[in-house]
């Protein structure tokens, strides 16, 4: 058992839905009790869907289980069928009805509908959402493009014919998919490259029948779109994209890959395409975004893209870098030793919280849970990954990926910065009485309070070893308080290196001079 | 074909009291959600349940919002090898109790909230309750209940819940005076209006179950009168029936004329004179009267149909329509406790169209046919409909509301009245 007070995956049904819901012409009979049906609410609150999910529960309840179940299921599965005529039936079981072992795929399978049916195998108890979605959209990729093909390798594209593509990986429920796709079909057809299907977004049975059609395949969400990726490479040769265009390099880069896979020329492309990123960065007044500390989690693909733009495009230093998602371990593993940082791979949101409080950074890049988690600890910070919240389904146009989405992270991730800035000039006022440090502060109450709370924690853990003389703890107070957290470590760090048990004002300032700011 | 037919026999049938039952798709929530006030009523209460991640997804998603703080309630989500008998399910229960009373000194009340998975694999979790009570008396009480979708819809939740702390309350002495127990989680503001009038009325021996606070569980015994505040509380009202006490029967506290009738009937059982009554309660209820005049002009002769959701559809309905004139195309209720009830469908204008139980897609069709003025459904059905071009209201939102007695009975209609008034305002 693991104690759970709050989780940033759902169980693996959820990721089937998420698939099914953003397909059409596909349904889903999902063998569970009475309550889950709260799942729709997901799709229908969270993402202001205008439709319900295709999706039928049997809604068993306890006096169901002394008779039959079975029957319950193929009837749901008969009446679904003659109601939504759908082109094809996935049929699974949420966490209880796999404890009763119907077997809802092969009691489905057993009424021979006219169509496909595909059974889902998702163990509740073992794996979660992201895992189920990406089952979910391998089986059915499976099932439907084999099912048409002969098997045979893809067709070579005839001379002067438009090399061709598939994008996968947007989904229902997926941050920012909707608009990731329209950013990266842009830049695709802008090549001069033809886009074969998109799946699992907007397609259908009978689209997912063609994928084999395409020369190669786009990943855009590797949690997603992965393994059925490498399932058509396998079974059709068609190669994949690795690169994920998040930031205005990864977009560059990408464009360079999905090129050399069409056989077409980016250059044209890269010269004419172009971000605000760039400029906005290099431009004077993002000098003070220089070096400044960021705590980056979330799900792989967008955490490690996140660290890269932190990094490259923003000039700022990775302090920490973790996921959520287990079966991504290796890649934030892989990134943490690029930046020097300890990977952090947990789906226990206190420990990312405890990791947050000690490594004090200036910047919380994270999901919606990070977003309280550093509004609690009162430090800036911006979304970058799902849990979606309903936020995180905004009306306007708002890419992650791709030249626009560049320009969208800048300003996200900026924006709360630049409320840092104000700071600032608060911090230099600070001798006029209505901007003392308590004076109110947008980051809430934490940075409201008279002394922030770095100072108490720092101050509990050292009192034993270290002490402040007190011209140099009045010293301190002059320094602005965003940074005056840093000074007090630096400083102490310092003294403790060379042994020094009480810090003078020299210490401080030997110990500015040491390490610069 | 003939087994299909069958299937359809049974599916739905209009029984001779003209109540239509209906077996099918049960578009409701289950009864863990009832965590989700439950938590905040009874302030040193933690609630664990004993689930799959599934259980804790849907908490939090039924919360509406991530987390603030920490709250008082987690999922100790049961993993394959606590399936597979690799450990044993109890020991990583007291593993995770400990664990978590550790972190949480401040907790004197800890449900053992059993659901789907573990009553299906039969973890008995009174007998861990009775373990972990033993281990961490006097400090925490340890009690269970089930929140499973198998056996509990929504609001039963909290039946089950208030039901569990029946056998736990203390016995009044013999020679306690008559005294009233108002059974039912209602907001505190709420329950301190009504105080304030049971005191008016001459009663002042009141207590509310659930209680604020685990250490002030109220008394009970032959001399206790159980007012019940909510429609869903069978299983609570038996148990208290079962301890001697004597419950009061009435309609619910919803609008104007259910709350004088509410009042009105704890008042006759402890003997107060009808002119008292009348006297304390006219000016209360004429206020109430006074809020919902401006709301029945809205409201009146528009036709409203209920998706069956939280049990209060039939005081509500009863509301609906002999307040504020709305005209009733179809009541549903996940169940109908006749019993309970009773008053209530006395009431409710005759030959309305009552369902019990749920076929969603049957009763989508009913509704899309019918064209009401307004919908009252769940969240999962709300924007889909509103997308079809009908307006609706939120059922949740009539449980996480303060909405029982006079001085509500306003903000009751104006739940109703709002998604109409807002379809009047937009003109994209």
């Amino acid at each position: 058992m693991q104690l759970s007070v709050w989780t940033y995956e759902g169980p693996p049904h959820i990721g089937a839905m998420r698939i099914a819901t953003a397909m059409r012409d596909v349904h889903y009979v999902l063998h569970a009790p009475q309550g889950d049906t709260y799942a729709d609410l997901l799709f229908t609150m969270i993402e202001r869907r205008d439709r319900r999910p295709p999706v039928t529960y049997t809604t068993f309840q306890a006096r169901d289980l002394g008779g039959d179940t079975a029957d319950l299921l193929q009837s749901a599965v008969r009446a679904a069928y003659e109601r939504f005529q759908p082109q094809a039936m996935l049929v699974g079981a949420s966490c209880t009805a796999e404890l009763i072992q119907d077997d809802p795929g092969g009691l489905a399978q057993a009424l021979k509908l006219p169509i496909p049916v595909i059974p889902l195998e998702l163990p509740a108890y073992q794996r979660k959402e992201n895992w189920g979605a990406s089952e979910t959209f391998y089986r059915i990729v499976r099932a439907l493009a084999a099912s048409s093909a002969d098997g045979s390798p893809r067709r070579e594209r005839e001379a002067g014919a438009r090399p061709v593509c598939n994008l996968l990986g947007p989904t229902a429920l997926g941050f920012r998919h909707r608009d990731d796709l329209a950013e990266v079909t842009r830049q695709v057809v802008e090549l001069g490259i033809e886009i074969n299907v998109v799946a699992p977004w907007n397609a259908t049975p009978a689209d997912l029948a063609r994928l084999p059609q395409a020369g190669f395949n786009i990943v855009l969400y590797p949690e997603i779109a992965l393994t059925a990726a490498q399932w058509l490479h396998r079974q059709f040769g068609q190669p994949f994209t690795r690169t994920i265009p998040i930031g205005v390099g990864a977009t560059r880069d990408f464009i360079a890959e999905v090129a050399a896979l069409a056989g077409v020329d980016a250059s044209p492309v890269l010269a004419r395409s172009e971000s605000r990123l760039p400029w906005y960065s290099r431009s004077v007044d993002s000098t003070y975004l220089t070096g400044k500390r960021v705590f980056i989690f979330g799900d792989a693909t967008h955490a490690v893209a996140a660290a890269r733009v932190a990094t490259q495009e923003l000039g700022f230093e990775v302090v920490g870098l973790g996921t959520y998602a287990r079966e991504f371990a290796r890649e934030i593993r892989e990134a943490a030793a690029v930046y020097g940082v300890e990977p952090l791979i947990t789906d226990d949101y206190l420990e990312v919280e405890a990791r947050v409080g000690e490594l004090r950074p200036e910047l919380v890049l994270g999901t919606q849970m990070e977003r309280h988690i550093a509004k609690r600890l009162g430090i800036p910070c911006a979304v970058i990954s799902a849990p979606c919240h309903v936020q995180d389904f905004p009306a306007r146009y708002s890419p992650q990926m791709g030249f626009e989405g560049a320009n969208v992270l800048f300003d996200t991730w900026v924006h709360p910065l630049m409320m840092g800035l104000e700071e600032h000039l608060l911090g230099m006022f600070r001798e006029d009485h209505e901007f003392a440090d308590h004076a109110p502060s947008h980051l809430g109450a934490a940075s409201a309070a008279p002394a922030p709370a770095p100072l108490r924690v720092v101050e509990t853990v050292t009192s034993t070893e270290l002490a402040w003389a007190s011209d140099a703890e009045r010293e301190l107070t002059k320094i602005p308080f965003f940074v005056r957290g840093k000074a007090r470590r630096n400083t102490e760090r310092f003294a403790r290196e060379r042994n020094v048990n009480l810090i003078t004002l020299e210490t401080l300032y030997d110990a500015k001079a040491h390490f610069g700011r | 074909m003939n087994a299909h037919a069958q299937a359809c026999a049974v599916t739905s049938a209009a029984s001779p009291d003209g109540v239509l039952r209906e077996r099918g798709q049960r578009e409701v929530f289950c009864g863990l959600t009832g965590i989700v006030w439950l938590h905040r009523k009874i302030q040193d209460a933690f609630f664990l349940v004993v689930g799959s991640r599934t259980c804790a997804h849907l908490i939090q998603s039924a919360a509406g919002v991530m987390i603030f703080a920490e709250p008082r309630f987690a999922t100790a989500i049961m993993e394959e090898r606590d399936l597979a008998g690799l450990v044993d399910a109890n020991d990583e229960l007291d593993r995770i109790v400990t664990q978590l009373l550790a972190r949480r000194p401040e907790i004197k009340l800890l449900f053992l909230v059993g659901s789907c998975p573990s009553e299906v694999i039969k973890l008995d979790l009174s007998r861990a309750a009775l373990r972990l009570s033993q281990r961490f008396s006097p400090g925490v009480r340890v009690l269970n209940y089930s929140g499973s979708g198998i056996e509990t819809t929504f609001t039963q939740g909290e039946d089950a819940c208030l039901a569990s702390l029946v056998p736990v309350l203390p016995a009044a002495d013999r020679s306690a005076r008559p005294s009233l127990l108002v059974v039912g989680a209602l907001a505190d503001v709420v329950e301190d209006q009504f105080k304030r009038t049971f005191a008016a009325l001459g009663i002042d021996q009141v207590a509310f179950l659930p209680p604020r606070r685990s250490s002030e569980l109220p008394a009970i015994g032959p001399e206790t009168r159980v007012l019940l505040a909510q429609p869903f509380l069978g299983d609570t009202a038996r148990a208290l029936e079962e301890r001697g006490c004597r419950r009061i029967a009435a309609p619910f506290p919803l609008g104007g004329e259910g709350t004088a009738l509410w009042l009105a009937a704890a008042a006759d059982a402890f003997g107060v004179s009808h002119a008292h009554v009348e006297r304390t309660i006219a000016p209360l209820k004429a206020r109430a009267e006074r809020a919902l005049a401006r709301y029945r002009a809205q409201l009146a002769g528009k036709r409203v149909f209920l998706f069956p959701d939280s049990q209060i559809e039939i005081p509500l309905a009863r509301f609906l329509s002999r307040e504020i004139g709305m005209e009733l195309v179809e009541v549903g209720t996940p169940y109908l406790h006749r019993d309970h009830l009773a008053s209530e469908l006395a009431l409710l204008p005759g030959g309305t169209q009552l369902s019990e139980g749920q076929d969603v897609e049957r009763q989508l069709d009913r509704c899309r046919d019918a064209r009401p003025d307004l919908v009252v459904c769940g969240l999962g059905l709300a924007n889909p409909l509103e997308a079809e071009g009908l307006t609706t209201k939120w059922s949740i939102e009539l449980i996480f509301t303060p909405i029982q007695g006079f001085e509500q009975a306003g903000d009751l209609a104006e739940l109703f009245a709002r998604p109409l008034l807002r379809q009047t305002r937009l003109a994209v």
